[in-house]
């Protein structure tokens, strides 16, 4: 019993890794409708510049800052910069561009900091809270930190004219524009989120998993899975869909198919949804008159 | 009366084909003009070169502003509120949020809020359902959440485009009773779009008969309605 707690808590401490991802994968999903395969890379990425941060002197939490900030200025520029000129061109150049971002930053970052892997420090100590034998300090607060993040951004689409407008663009952007948003930048800012979200979930992932140019690989397929399971157009969905995934992985990766066969759970989560409930647990069934 | 809207030479494409062949006419501050004629006449096409959403030759002015080759977000600052065919509902958002977005480019906060509590004056359903989903309002209550959400931008000339569309007679007759309201209360000058000739022409000061992308008739709407060969051939009715 108390292995499967363990499992059980250890799930969670991931899936709101997943979560953030996810969720990430669907504020440009809703915006755009394409799938950003750049993300996990993008979110590597900013974790290395923490490193080099905290390398440099930087406190911890000094570091983490600067990060989410400096991802969050990446994510506007690569949107400006790269996939505005596509933005109206067919989805296989939009699929291509996202590709080759997902290369180049694991190169690049390969390029810079070489693909040996690092350790990377959390924030919270060694010894559990309390002395719990459930869950490590770092398992809590790495949910703790999550929550946090959703909770900031539940309340920033929720209560801020900035907010309303983002989801207004999204929704109807020909309308949006009528009431003088400017959407074009509304998609920036997405962008700009969805970097600083992916950075603060690498951050968290990095002393479980170590650094290296490839540890968002896995990641971001649980977080596809999390974010179809939930529904792709769903954000409250996409974080019900990463706690899922975490659990289930966890549970059936320990007692039922062993870890060597773990990824494949997101696999059969993907095709399964796909094939049985296609709109996912939250999901709206789109329908269209022709 | 000065001059709000004078238009000159207008062309309007859609891609390469040309649907307005450079036309001019003008409003006067605080003015009803009606735009008839049938269906692709390029009605609808011309509040869209107004507000920047097709490609446009000629050149627009509105009060001191040009306003050809701007964006669409930059023009609806100037004070244009376009309430365009179709509604643009923001369907996944509340009512009051509808109308809140109506207010997003104006700076005075308690203002925005204050103009909400005047909407659902005008249009009392609306309070009623001030909290319920966009998508699920009538097709009543959703025109007349899009010519609130046009007033909340508090504009000087506001585009209608066919407001009477697909709503019952009814409800339409409610919706030319706010419009005549708005434009004696608040002074907005209103350019309509109309398939409804005869309602449009008993509102409108002065009326406009496209055909295929060109002016064929322009006039005084008591003119225009007096004049019984322009009815029967234009106007159907």
């Amino acid at each position: 019993m108390d292995a499967f707690i363990h499992q059980f808590l250890a799930g969670l401490a991931t899936g709101g890794i997943y979560a953030s991802v996810a969720l990430a994968l669907v504020m440009i999903y809703q915006a755009t409708h394409h799938v950003n395969f750049a993300q996990g890379e993008l979110a590597m990425f900013c974790t290395y510049l923490a490193w080099s941060l905290i390398n440099a002197g930087f406190g911890y939490w000094s570091a983490f800052l600067i990060t989410v900030m400096l991802a969050f200025v990446l994510g506007v520029l690569i949107e400006r910069v790269i996939v505005r000129p596509v933005e109206n061109s067919p989805v296989l150049a939009v699929v291509v561009v996202f590709i080759a971002l997902l290369v180049i930053f694991n190169s690049i970052a390969g390029w810079i900091y070489s693909y040996t892997i690092k350790t990377f420090p959390s924030p919270f100590p060694a010894e559990p809270f309390f002395g719990n034998k459930y869950m490590s300090s770092h398992e809590i607060g790495s949910i703790g930190v999550t929550l946090v993040v959703l909770l900031l951004l539940y309340a920033f689409f929720r209560y801020t004219p900035l907010g309303l407008a983002m989801r207004a663009a999204a929704q109807n952007p020909a309308s949006a524009k009528l009431v003088g948003i400017r959407v074009g930048w509304m998609l920036a800012l997405g962008w700009g989120l969805a970097a600083a979200i992916g950075a603060v979930a690498g951050m968290m992932v990095a002393p479980v998993v170590f650094l290296d140019p490839n540890m968002m690989g896995g990641i971001l397929l649980y977080a596809f899975a999390a974010a179809l399971v939930g529904g792709v157009d769903s954000p409250g969905g996409a974080v019900f869909g990463g706690f899922l995934v975490g659990v289930l992985e966890n549970l059936l990766g320990a007692f039922v198919i062993g870890n060597e066969l773990k990824l494949a759970v997101a696999l059969v989560l993907i095709v399964g949804v796909l094939v049985v409930k296609p709109t996912g647990f939250f999901g709206k069934v789109h329908v269209s008159r022709v | 009366m000065p001059s709000l809207l004078a238009v000159a030479n207008l062309e309007a494409y859609y891609g390469a084909t040309k649907v307005l062949h450079g036309f001019s006419f003008g409003m006067e501050e605080g003015s009803i003009t009606a735009l008839l004629g049938a269906n692709g006449a390029g009605k609808t096409t011309t509040l869209r070169a107004l507000c920047g959403m097709v490609k446009t030759r000629g050149e627009i002015r509105f009060g001191e502003h040009r306003l050809d080759g701007r964006a669409t977000e930059d023009i609806v600052r100037r004070g244009i509120a376009h309430v365009p065919d179709g509604r643009g509902t923001f369907l996944n958002l509340s009512t009051e949020e509808n109308l809140r977005l109506g207010g997003y480019t104006r700076r005075d906060r308690a203002g925005v809020s204050e103009d909400i509590e005047r909407m659902f004056g005008y249009f009392p359903r609306l309070k009623e359902r001030h909290r319920q989903q966009a998508g699920t309002l009538s097709g009543g209550e959703q025109q007349m959440l899009a010519v609130a959400r046009g007033l909340m931008m508090r504009p000087r000339l506001m585009l209608l485009d066919e407001p009477s569309f697909g709503l019952a007679p009814l409800i339409v007759e409610q919706i030319f009773q706010i419009m005549r309201t708005i434009n004696e209360r608040e002074k907005v000058a209103i350019l309509l779009v109309e398939q409804n000739a005869a309602m449009a022409l008993a509102l409108a000061d002065r009326a406009y008969v496209l055909e295929t992308g060109r002016i064929v008739i322009s006039g005084s709407a008591a003119e225009i309605r007096g004049n019984e060969a322009v009815r029967r051939s234009y106007l159907g009715y």
